[in-house]
């Protein structure tokens, strides 16, 4: 974005688009760590020698 | 592939783990293209540049009250279907909803100071999407209150389907009373006002937007699923004998 193209109040504009794109990155780095953390945790679970009652495993997850 | 089928969510987490991909390439494809056009957008003959502000706070404010309405579809799915994913589904989505609300405020905020001369009015339209994101923070606040999410299911729903009553409010504030904020431009009776110059790059960042929460949506329901099971097992192993 050209700042000197966008007149006398640039400062708003990218304020706003940089806030935007700070936000999305924030949830898609929350939901990408969050389901590594879960995975993580599963498998730790199942290394103590807790299993569902399914028998399937973190192995098994889609 | 029927909602009976998505009930269990083995199958869920499969068909999700095969669509997300996909999905998220399009999103980024498409979130590419709505921001280059935004910022090649011509600038407004009365508003100049800051119009586009516009690209980036309609598409947040028409989420901010889609997800709501997602999550009241889920409540229904929780209190009268007791479809297995429908708390799961409401769950995941508020802390989503609640970011695209905040970011309808600030953006709406930012681009309400150069224009109207103030950062904030407590009028009709910015008060009740106000009091929309503190519901989306109460949500959140009961489900992480309550253990059992069973129980915090069945409370967040009737708070949900509650808090529905604001998004007409939201919707029709700006034809009821008197506001600051402009009236609909695009959803209206007799079409759109915008120039295509406007409209089409608005467009392709509101379905940007749109898939972006659905990858988001899905992609937190999948975590929610795989934490519900880290408790079950945490008490199977609470209640094993010690060796």
């Amino acid at each position: 974005m050209n700042a000197m193209s966008l007149g006398p109040y640039a400062s708003f504009i990218i304020t706003a688009y940089a806030l935007v794109t700070a936000v999305v990155l924030i949830l898609i780095v929350w939901v990408v760590l969050d389901h590594r953390r879960q995975k993580e945790r599963l498998r730790a679970l199942e290394a103590s020698g807790v299993t569902r009652r399914s028998g399937r495993g973190t192995a098994d997850l889609p | 592939m029927t909602l009976i089928d998505l009930a269990n969510p083995t199958r869920f987490l499969s068909l999700t783990a095969r669509i997300l991909p996909p999905l998220a390439l399009v999103t980024a494809i498409l979130l590419a293209v709505g921001v280059t056009q935004s910022v090649m957008a011509p600038d407004d003959y009365q508003q100049g540049a800051t119009v586009k502000i516009m690209f980036i706070h309609v598409p947040n404010a028409w989420l901010s009250m889609f997800v709501w309405g997602v999550m009241s579809l889920s409540a229904l799915g929780t209190l009268v279907w007791r479809h297995p994913l429908a708390d799961v589904s409401a769950k995941a989505a508020a802390p989503i909803g609640a970011a695209f609300t905040f970011l309808a405020l600030v953006t709406g905020s930012l681009w309400g100071r150069p224009m109207w001369g103030t950062y904030w009015e407590w009028d009709a339209r910015l008060t009740s999407v106000l009091i929309l994101f503190l519901m989306y923070l109460g949500l959140i606040a009961l489900w992480r209150a309550v253990e059992d999410p069973s129980r915090a299911a069945r409370a967040a729903a009737v708070l949900t389907l509650v808090g529905a009553i604001n998004l007409p409010i939201i919707k029709f504030s700006v034809d009821w009373w008197n506001t600051l904020h402009q009236p609909a431009s695009v959803m209206r009776i007799g079409g759109a006002t915008l120039d295509r110059a406007f409209l089409i790059p608005l467009l392709v960042m509101a379905v940007a937007f749109s898939l972006l929460f659905i990858t988001l949506h899905l992609a937190a329901m999948r975590n929610e699923i795989l934490r519900r099971r880290v408790r079950t097992l945490q008490m199977l192993q609470a209640g094993k004998p010690s060796a």
